[in-house]
């Protein structure tokens, strides 16, 4: 059985890796495409064994239930981003804002971004974690600056700097960490090996690791996106290519948000150290409440998805935050949603801005009319985001909002404020996309509906059903982090 | 002879921290540069005396990518890039230098009264090398939200990666370090080279990043 799973985690890393290789030499654009998809495809695959198989760890990967339920989702949306970006770069190669050199370019990128990611989940002990989070970070600048506009230059290099500093930060708490288990674990590698940490947590020195997970909030916390380290995050979606918009929104950010976690974890094992729950919760609600205000004076479709996703990754931290297993429940579910739907908008919203001709809200009009299928998606997309039922987000939101009440009443005023304003804001801004006397398209389209459709599908069949399997995986995963 | 090792150590992270203090009131981008030099030179002493007092020769290697690639390497693009720009006038600071030293001060003194607490159990070396690292990372943030210049911004960073390589050498027997030093010297690079293929002066003129705000004017 552990043979299998060596394989089975190795090949998530070395899938893409190979892949990237390969695409970097492929010049021809169609065919990098096909390459791109099948690469995608096959990981996301051997993601589903990786359900299958016992959980070993051994080496320098490892798999338990927490990042399993990552892997699985994030490979699942690699693949289906991998789809649509293929007709999404088709249609950028015809109007020629890309080159077939940006692409070929583009799509080693892309791979290399799934497997520094994969890498990330799978790593088993915290400097290989942020490595793989740096080269993460790295390959999603590259990506976000392609159009060469001036906008792309700024957001890429504001994306750099803030990301640069946010791993930097990172790197000092990982330091830290490592020296309060020195003197327990003894020197090397053991004293960054996940397993031996979490083991060994109670006898760390809790003030060093107080001060590690201050550093480590802040600097994975940038990359999450919550305020105030979010100023990157609404350039990086909004001047990059659509496709990389869903996978920050829908990856990127988990990725980060699962290094936080881990950290967590490590922290709530430790009686003595300070419960890390409180400072997820100011800095979750910050972002909710920040987020949301913003979103009303938005006048570009992908920043107004941006500051959204802000919004809803501080409602995940929000339930993290707050702990125990009804709101972990909620934040597990309410992740997997929100990087579901998000994705899905993303996927409407790019081929609208390619049929439309831009970015500005006040330009499009009318898109049930004239792109019937892309605007009602968009529509279907933004109920689901705002979290009305039957779907998926009204779900997790109930719950996180029905636990939070339970146990912090207070808490839970901030918490419905918050997304109040933004069911308000968005709702006022798709209105005015959605209907109303259409504006003219500049081009047609090509739109490739499999992968929204797929996901909005599974957001709706969480809502009414969540099979019961799912269920109690997810309630194992609460209860595991604590 | 224990005590004088320690010493050392100290005397060449308290060295590192006060050229941190340098590259905060330099306002030229040469003299920028030439202080960033004289900061890798230190800190690649500093490491491999830690690889000597470590007995780990691996930290060598970490000190050897400091000394050729952040003290020489880095340093020449970065003149021939200020060259090729065009940028060798002075450097507007933000905010009088006075205050931005004696903020410097204030976090000095704030990294020192967080880390020797927390540090308490650890082996004297460690601990104070830590809080003296902390001090630089502090330092290079404050750097880099007090210049508006693309270039200084990156020296800011550049000196703050300097305290994170000067914290993980000075982590006893820590793994990986060589690791993360080349992963950040490739972050590095690609930054530097970033400024460099952006062509921030072709677009906009000079390296103010007042000018790529501008270029935002009516965006939301």
């Amino acid at each position: 059985m552990s043979a299998d799973l060596f394989m089975v985690s190795n090949a998530l890393v070395a899938i893409p890796a190979i892949a990237a290789v390969a695409l970097a030499v492929e010049p021809a654009y169609r065919r990098s495409a096909v390459i791109n998809v099948c690469a995608s495809g096959a990981t996301f695959l051997f993601a589903l064994v990786l359900l299958i198989v016992e959980p070993e760890n051994g080496g320098y990967l490892f798999v338990d239930d927490l990042n399993i339920v990552f892997v699985v989702l994030s490979t699942f949306i690699g693949f289906t981003t991998s789809v649509y970006s293929a007709s999404y770069i088709d249609h950028e190669i015809e109007t020629g804002r890309l080159t077939s050199t940006n692409v070929r370019f583009y799509h080693a990128m892309y791979q290399s971004l799934m497997c520094a990611m994969n890498l990330a989940l799978l790593a088993s002990n915290i400097g290989l974690m942020w490595v793989a989070v740096e080269v993460a970070t790295l390959t999603t600048v590259l990506m976000v600056g392609i159009y060469r506009t001036p906008h792309a230059l700024e957001a890429a290099w504001k994306y750099f700097i803030l990301g640069s500093v946010g791993i930097a930060l990172a790197l000092f708490g990982t330091i830290l960490i490592y020296m309060a288990a020195e003197p327990v674990l003894g020197q090397g590698y053991d004293a960054m090996v996940w397993k031996t940490l979490m083991s060994q947590a109670p006898q760390f020195n809790p003030r060093m690791l107080n001060v590690a997970f201050v550093f480590l909030m802040l600097g994975y916390g940038t990359k999450v996106g919550l305020a105030p380290m979010h100023a990157w995050l609404p350039d990086a979606h909004a001047e990059g290519p659509t496709p990389i918009s869903a996978v920050l929104s829908g990856l990127l950010l988990n990725v980060a948000l699962y290094a936080v976690l881990r950290f967590k974890m490590l922290l709530t094992a430790n009686a003595a150290a300070i419960t890390p729950g409180p400072l997820m919760i100011a800095l979750g609600l910050a972002s909710l409440i920040m987020a949301a205000f913003m979103l009303y004076r938005r006048g570009d479709i992908k920043r107004l998805f941006a500051y959204s996703s802000i919004e809803h990754m501080g409602i995940i931290a929000f339930a993290f935050g707050m702990g125990g297993p009804l709101a972990n429940f909620a934040g597990l579910l309410h992740m997997t949603m929100h990087s579901l739907t998000k994705s899905a908008i993303f996927f409407s919203v790019g081929h609208i801005a390619q049929a439309k001709g831009t970015q500005r809200i006040a330009d499009i009009r009318g898109l049930t009319q004239s792109q019937p299928a892309l605007g009602w998606s968009l529509v279907a997309g933004v109920v689901a985001i705002i979290g009305l039922p039957p779907l998926g987000i009204f779900m997790s939101e109930f719950l996180a909002v029905s636990s939070t009440f339970a146990r912090q009443p207070l808490l839970a005023i901030p918490l419905v404020f918050g997304l109040l304003l933004a069911f308000g804001a968005l709702l006022l801004r798709t209105t005015g996309m959605a209907f109303g006397a259409p504006t003219p398209d500049v081009g047609e389209v090509k739109a490739s509906m499999l992968p929204l459709y797929a996901h909005l599908s599974l957001v709706l069949l969480a809502g009414v059903y969540l099979p019961s399997h799912l269920v109690t995986w997810f309630q194992n995963v609460a209860r595991l982090l604590g | 002879m224990e005590l004088l090792t320690i010493d050392i150590a100290h005397m060449l992270a308290g060295a590192l921290v006060l050229t941190s203090f340098m590259l905060l009131y330099q306002d030229r981008l040469s003299g920028l540069i030439n202080i960033y030099t004289l900061h890798a030179v230190i800190l690649s002493l500093s490491v491999a005396w830690q690889a000597y007092y470590q007995d780990a020769p691996h930290l060598y290697v970490t000190a050897g990518i400091a000394a050729i690639f952040k003290a020489l390497i880095i340093p020449y693009s970065l003149r021939r890039i200020i060259e090729r720009l065009g940028v060798h006038r002075t450097v507007e600071v933000v905010g009088g230098v006075g205050i931005t030293m004696l903020i410097g001060i204030f976090l000095v003194a704030l990294s020192l009264v967080v880390m020797l607490p927390a540090t308490a159990a650890a082996d004297p070396l460690a601990r104070e090398d830590i809080a003296f690292a902390l001090a630089i990372v502090l330092l290079g943030l404050l750097m880099m939200v007090t210049r508006r210049n693309a270039v200084s911004q990156i020296i800011g960073f550049m000196s703050l990666e300097n305290g994170l390589v000067l914290a993980a050498a000075g982590a006893n027997g820590m793994p990986l370090v060589v690791e993360i030093s080349v992963a950040f010297s490739i972050l590095i690079a690609f930054i530097v080279i970033g400024i460099f293929l952006f062509r921030i002066r072709e677009r906009f003129d000079n390296v103010d990043l007042f000018e790529l705000d501008r270029v935002r004017g009516g965006r939301s």
